[in-house]
C-alpha cells in the first residue's frame, strides 16, 4: 500500500513538472494559448515515432515547440505553421494524413468496408426472405394436419384418464 | 461456390501474413526525407575551424559532397567518424554541420579524431538542423555539384552501408558532375 502510495505521488509530481515544461511561454491571449496547444497537440515528433510534440521530452520536439511558438509570436498563420515543418520533416509529422493519392485507402478504406459489409448484409436478407416465400405458409399436408389433431386429442384423452 | 467460400478466411489469413512478414523488416524510424530534389537550405553560420569565417550554401556547392550532421552528444557518431576518416582518404568531399554542440569540445573531437571535413558548418542553435529537417544525428546528406539535395541517410554509416547503399548513389553524382 505503501508503495503504492508513493509510485502515484511521484507520477503526479512527474505530470506536474511535464506540464510546466510546456506551459513556461507567455501567449497575448486565451486564443493564442489554444491555437498553440492545439498545433503542438496535432503534430507528431519525428524523433519519437508515437507522441505528440507537446507530450515529447525529446530535443527536438523542443526545439519544435519553440519555433512553433516564434512563428506564432511572429503572426503566421496555422497552416504556415503547418508547411513549414511538412516541407522540412514530411508528411509524417501530420497526424492528420492529407488526402493524396497514398493516402486513399487510408481515408475512405473503412468507410468502404462498412458499405461492402451492409452490402453483404443486405444480399443475406434479402434471399433468406426469398427462400421463406416460396416455402409452403403451413409446412403440413392436409392429411399431416389431421393426423396431429388426432395425436392431440388422443394425449388430453389420456390425460383425462389417469 | 460454398467450397471455394469455405477457403476465404485461409486466403485472408494469408494476406495478412504477407503483409506483418514485411514489417518486420521496416525500420519506423527511418523517415523519407521530405527535402530529397530541393535545393540545400539557405544558410548563414561560422566555420567551426575559423569562428571569424562565415559559411553559406554557396560554398558547398559546385561539386557532389556529403554533408554529415555530427556532435560531440552523439555516441553513433563516434562510430562513424573512422569511417568517415577513411572515406575522405579516398577523396570523397565531406562537408560537416556540427549540431547543437559547444565549440571547444567539437574542436577537441577533431583534433583528436582527425578531421575528414572539408568544411565545417557550426550549427550551435540547430537553425541549419530544423531546416535540413534533421531529427538526429548522425544524418547524412548527399548533394550533387548544382546544390540539390539528392539523397538522404539516417544513422550510422559503416562500411558495409557505403559499400552496398550508398557509395554507388556518390559515385552517379560524381558522374553526373563530369562533363
Amino acid at each position: 500500500m505503501k508503495r503504492l502510495l508513493i509510485s502515484a505521488g511521484l507520477s503526479l509530481g512527474l505530470l506536474a513538472s511535464a506540464h510546466a515544461a510546456i506551459d513556461t511561454f507567455e501567449f497575448a491571449n486565451e486564443a493564442e494559448r489554444q491555437r498553440y496547444r492545439n498545433l503542438v497537440e496535432e503534430l507528431r515528433c519525428p524523433k519519437c515515432q508515437n507522441q505528440n510534440i507537446a507530450d515529447s521530452d525529446a530535443p527536438i520536439a523542443m526545439d519544435l515547440r519553440n519555433e512553433i511558438y516564434r512563428m506564432l509570436e511572429a503572426g503566421k498563420s496555422n497552416d504556415e505553421i503547418i508547411d513549414f515543418l511538412v516541407s522540412r520533416y514530411g508528411d509524417f509529422v501530420l497526424y492528420k494524413p492529407p488526402l493524396t493519392s497514398r493516402t486513399l485507402l487510408l481515408w475512405y478504406g473503412p468507410a468502404g468496408l462498412l458499405v461492402l459489409g451492409f452490402g453483404v448484409l443486405g444480399v443475406i436478407v434479402l434471399r433468406r426472405r426469398s427462400e421463406q416465400k416460396n416455402r409452403p405458409v403451413a409446412g403440413l399436408s392436409a392429411n399431416e394436419q389431421a393426423r396431429l389433431a388426432a395425436l392431440l386429442e388422443q394425449a388430453s384423452q389420456d390425460k383425462k384418464d389417469r | 461456390m460454398r467450397r471455394l467460400l469455405l477457403l476465404l478466411p485461409l486466403l485472408a489469413f494469408l494476406a495478412i501474413a504477407v503483409f506483418l512478414y514485411r514489417g518486420l523488416f521496416l525500420d519506423p524510424s527511418e523517415l523519407p526525407s521530405a527535402l530529397i530534389g530541393k535545393p540545400f537550405p539557405a544558410f548563414s553560420l561560422p566555420s567551426l575551424d575559423d569562428p571569424e569565417r562565415t559559411l553559406t550554401e554557396a560554398d558547398i556547392k559546385g561539386r557532389p559532397a556529403l554533408v554529415n550532421v555530427w556532435a560531440t552528444w552523439c555516441p553513433a557518431c563516434r562510430h562513424e567518424h573512422p569511417v568517415l576518416n577513411k572515406l575522405a582518404e579516398a577523396g570523397v568531399v565531406i562537408h560537416g554541420v556540427n549540431y547543437k554542440d559547444q565549440r571547444e569540445p567539437a574542436q577537441k573531437w577533431l583534433r583528436d579524431l582527425h578531421n575528414p571535413y572539408q568544411l565545417n558548418i557550426e550549427d550551435a542553435k540547430g537553425s541549419l538542423g530544423l531546416d535540413l529537417g534533421v531529427y538526429g544525428a548522425p544524418e547524412t546528406f548527399f548533394v550533387d555539384a548544382k546544390g540539390i539535395i539528392r539523397h538522404k541517410y539516417v544513422g550510422t554509416i559503416d562500411e558495409r552501408v557505403w559499400r552496398e547503399q550508398l557509395a554507388p548513389i556518390y559515385q552517379q553524382l560524381v558522374d553526373e558532375a563530369q562533363p
